[in-house]
């Protein structure tokens, strides 16, 4: 691991002003923010630790805990949620068996949601991994999720 | 390997011969590529297109092109056909093969694929027909539908870049500056600060290094124009900040993308090099001694990163605190320097103040909102999508004429504008035209241009609920108002939509709201409290009924309703039993209206949403 975080922050000329980019880099290498990845990243940049930590927990899109295989994000933005955006998380949660923001026990799903994808005109919209899903609703739940454990 | 461009006559040529090659007009078949058709599968039907053109062996007969986005997202997988503008909506894999015979035909359409309105049956043709365009002025967005975003050669056979030529060999930077003050421009991202005075002041300040930034961390949920425009046309974006970086002396600029805009910071990195490549970008830009590069960085994901000073501290590797104001960007920005920060649309504007001049431009708009302005007009209308007006048009035309009024035949009942800075305006401010100004006299604003309308089941306390819910997940912390303010406003309203609200609780809502107003340290904070007053103002008999009655009229706040079969209606056909996750319905047999167990019902809302013969109620 201490290789490859090298490798990242060096790709960023070890510039502490690009912190974020080699965070993101490094999450979508290991698919979360380990903590010895962040060590790494501090002695690198010279840039204390609690800093590294204030910068990795308080953007959204960086997690400290292990995600699952595939992420669901749930867009929660306006126009999904006048269009029934809850209803579609909740389903989530009890197909899933875990409240949003967890992981199920074999590793398989991480459910999430996103305040607003930028796909408004769909809503509600779910996301997993690269793929969106538009005009979702209970019913549509269960078949998206089969797609995803028949491999 | 093209060759670099060296002059303003250079680039000339270039384009004679890009639209020389091109002069054999074939008939064209563009499949939009935008992300709300890559989301209903628009990849398949290119995909699909492109294969029957091989084994038909046509690819000398007709063109295949994938653009940006339409706007008409509700309706994709768009493909629109030149000659013609005939415009195709809901295209599946599976017609590629008829439509591409009535191309090579010269005549003809796919009836069922034209785009029929709702209410007359009507089919429609021709694109501008369509009474979702028929009222738009898409001089900014238009474009998406003419080029292959990955393509600089698409941008500079309609055009593009001769702005560019025009401000480096015919116009000196104050004249420059001069021409966009008096273009009347805004800024587009929802402050609206006069784009020109902005310029100046970053132009006048101390210092040989300066920054040019574009803020696309649109982060306004229900607004997603800069997305489509920067993944759709990504040199417009780009030539009107080359343009303003030689207009303000800057030599370096950053494109700052939302982290959930994967194919947005693609489409600007190939834009970015191909510009490099022929010399558009770089040093010694066409031959005229002006150096400028720029890059792209991502946002983590943090809403108050669209503030100017949160996201240029982002930009330094720090968290996305904001700072107090009196301390202008212009002057000291990102690293203490001079920084000018406009929005995506706003540098879009540019190319097409610089070509057609200040003068035209002002023809457009009201009398201090000048231009056109691009809305995601989204929600519960019949046409979701990414509209393009001149500023003025009115709420009205924009829901009911160009949105096709509202969905599944409800009423209508408020407009969000201005995203969660912004408020609910009722039925009776329909005519109000949008501009910058009009909307924030009714306690409103138009914001970034996200339109979010609702209807009949949609529960104004609970929309104010939702957008605190919001900011005080994204409120960075650093000031008290904001963040135990909000807090406090988000508890009361959770307390009123459990049933739980008390005399005296709209009295407190809007003295916090005061407070908020007067001491928050950035626009996230003073702009919180306009979604609660605006549904207090306009909705207050809403708050009332679940204050005193503990009624949620509009069937939402779940502590408050309840649902029930109504026994007319259903015929006994068991989908709601199944879809119930609790349990808590119980099949009588045929013909029988089934049962609900409310003591086990946990208000999903499963049954309601599955039975075709609204059989369920809420209330």
């Amino acid at each position: 691991m201490a290789d490859e975080v090298t490798a990242i922050v060096n790709k960023y000329n070890n510039d502490r002003g690009q912190l974020v980019a080699i965070l993101q880099d490094t999450q979508s290498v290991y698919h979360y923010l380990p903590k010895e990845a962040l060590m790494k990243v501090s002695e690198i940049l010279g840039v204390p630790l609690s800093q590294v930590y204030n910068v990795a927990t308080f953007f959204r899109a960086f997690s400290l805990k292990p995600r699952g295989k595939h992420v669901i994000h749930v867009c929660l933005g306006t126009a999904c949620h006048v269009r029934g955006a809850v209803k579609v998380l909740e389903k989530l949660e009890r197909s899933l068996s875990i409240k949003s923001g967890e992981t199920t026990p074999d590793y398989r799903f991480t459910l999430e949601t996103v305040n607003c994808m930028g796909a408004c005109a769909l809503g509600p919209v779910v996301r997993v991994d690269g793929e969106y899903f538009g005009q979702m609703n209970i019913e549509k739940v269960d078949h998206m999720l089969r797609q995803f454990v028949a491999e | 390997m093209k060759n670099r461009l060296n002059s303003e006559e250079s680039l000339e040529l270039f384009r004679e011969e890009i639209l020389r090659s091109r002069k054999s007009v074939k008939p064209r078949i563009a499949v939009c590529h935008g992300t709300g058709c890559q989301a209903y599968g628009c990849t398949r039907v290119s995909d699909a297109l492109r294969a029957e053109v091989d084994r038909k062996r046509v690819s000398d007969k007709v063109d295949i092109k994938t653009t940006g986005c339409h706007g008409f997202c509700e309706r994709g997988p768009v493909v629109v056909v030149q000659p013609g503008d005939i415009f195709y909506q809901r295209v599946g894999p599976g017609d590629v093969g008829e439509i591409l015979d009535k191309v090579l035909n010269g005549k003809g359409v796919v009836e069922r694929l034209l785009y029929s309105d709702s209410a007359t049956g009507v089919r429609f043709t021709n694109y501008y027909d369509i009474p979702f365009y028929k009222k738009q002025l898409r001089l900014i967005f238009g474009n998406n539908g003419e080029i292959d975003p990955t393509s600089i050669e698409d941008y500079i056979a309609i055009g593009g870049y001769s702005a560019l030529a025009k401000v480096l060999f015919h116009m000196s930077p104050e004249e420059v500056v001069e021409e966009v003050k008096r273009s009347g421009l805004r800024g587009r991202g929802g402050g609206g600060f006069p784009t020109g005075v902005k310029w100046e002041s970053c132009r006048k300040a101390p210092g040989d290094i300066k920054y040019v930034i574009v803020n696309a961390d649109e982060g306004d949920p229900g607004a997603y124009m800069d997305r489509s425009l920067l993944e759709g046309n990504p040199h417009s974006v780009l030539e009107g900040l080359i343009i303003g970086a030689y207009a303000i002396g800057a030599h370096d600029g950053y494109i700052y993308v939302r982290h959930e805009y994967p194919l947005a910071v693609e489409n600007a990195r190939i834009a970015i090099e191909q510009a490099r490549q022929l010399g558009l970008l770089g040093k010694n830009i066409l031959g005229s001694g002006f150096d400028f590069d720029v890059r792209i960085t991502r946002g983590g994901g943090a809403f108050v990163c669209g503030e100017s000073t949160a996201l240029m501290a982002s930009l330094e590797g720090k968290i996305g605190e904001p700072r107090a104001k009196y301390v202008h960007t212009v002057e000291k920005g990102l690293w203490d320097r001079p920084t000018n920060l406009n929005n995506v649309e706003t540098w879009a504007n540019v190319p097409l103040i610089i070509s057609k001049g200040a003068e035209w431009y002002r023809t457009i708009g009201t009398e201090n909102s000048k231009g056109t302005k691009i809305f995601s007009l989204v929600g519960k209308v019949n046409n979701t999508g990414l509209v393009e007006v001149p500023m003025g048009v009115t709420l009205r035309e924009m829901i009911f004429d160009i949105g096709g009024g509202i969905k599944d035949g409800k009423k209508f009942k408020a407009v969000q504008t201005g995203g969660p800075s912004g408020g609910c305006l009722p039925e009776s401010l329909l005519d109000l035209p949008v501009d910058f100004d009009a909307l924030t006299k009714a306690g409103s604003m138009m914001g970034s241009g996200g339109m979010i309308v609702m209807d009949e089941t949609t529960c104004m306390v609970d929309v104010a609920k939702y957008f605190l819910t919001f900011l005080e997940e994204e409120s960075c912390g650093k000031c008290v108002p904001c963040r135990e303010g909000i807090k406090r406003m988000r508890e009361i309203l959770n307390d009123i939509t459990e049933g739980k609200g008390q005399e005296g609780d709209l009295e407190l809502l809007e003295e916090i709201s005061n407070t908020l107003i007067d001491s928050s340290l950035c626009a996230l904070g003073s702009t919180a409290p306009n979604p609660v007053l605006t549904t207090i103002r306009y909705f207050r008999e809403e708050y009332e009924a679940h204050i005193k009655d503990k009624r949620c009229p509009a069937g939402v706040c779940k502590a408050l309703i309840h649902y029930y079969v109504i026994e007319e209606k259903c015929p006994g056909c068991g989908l709601c039993v199944k879809a119930c996750p609790q349990g808590a319905i119980t099949f009588m047999g045929k013909k029988k209206p089934v049962v609900l167990d409310e003591s086990k019902c946990i208000k999903c809302g499963a049954c309601y949403d599955i039975c075709k013969l609204e059989a369920i109620g809420v209330k």
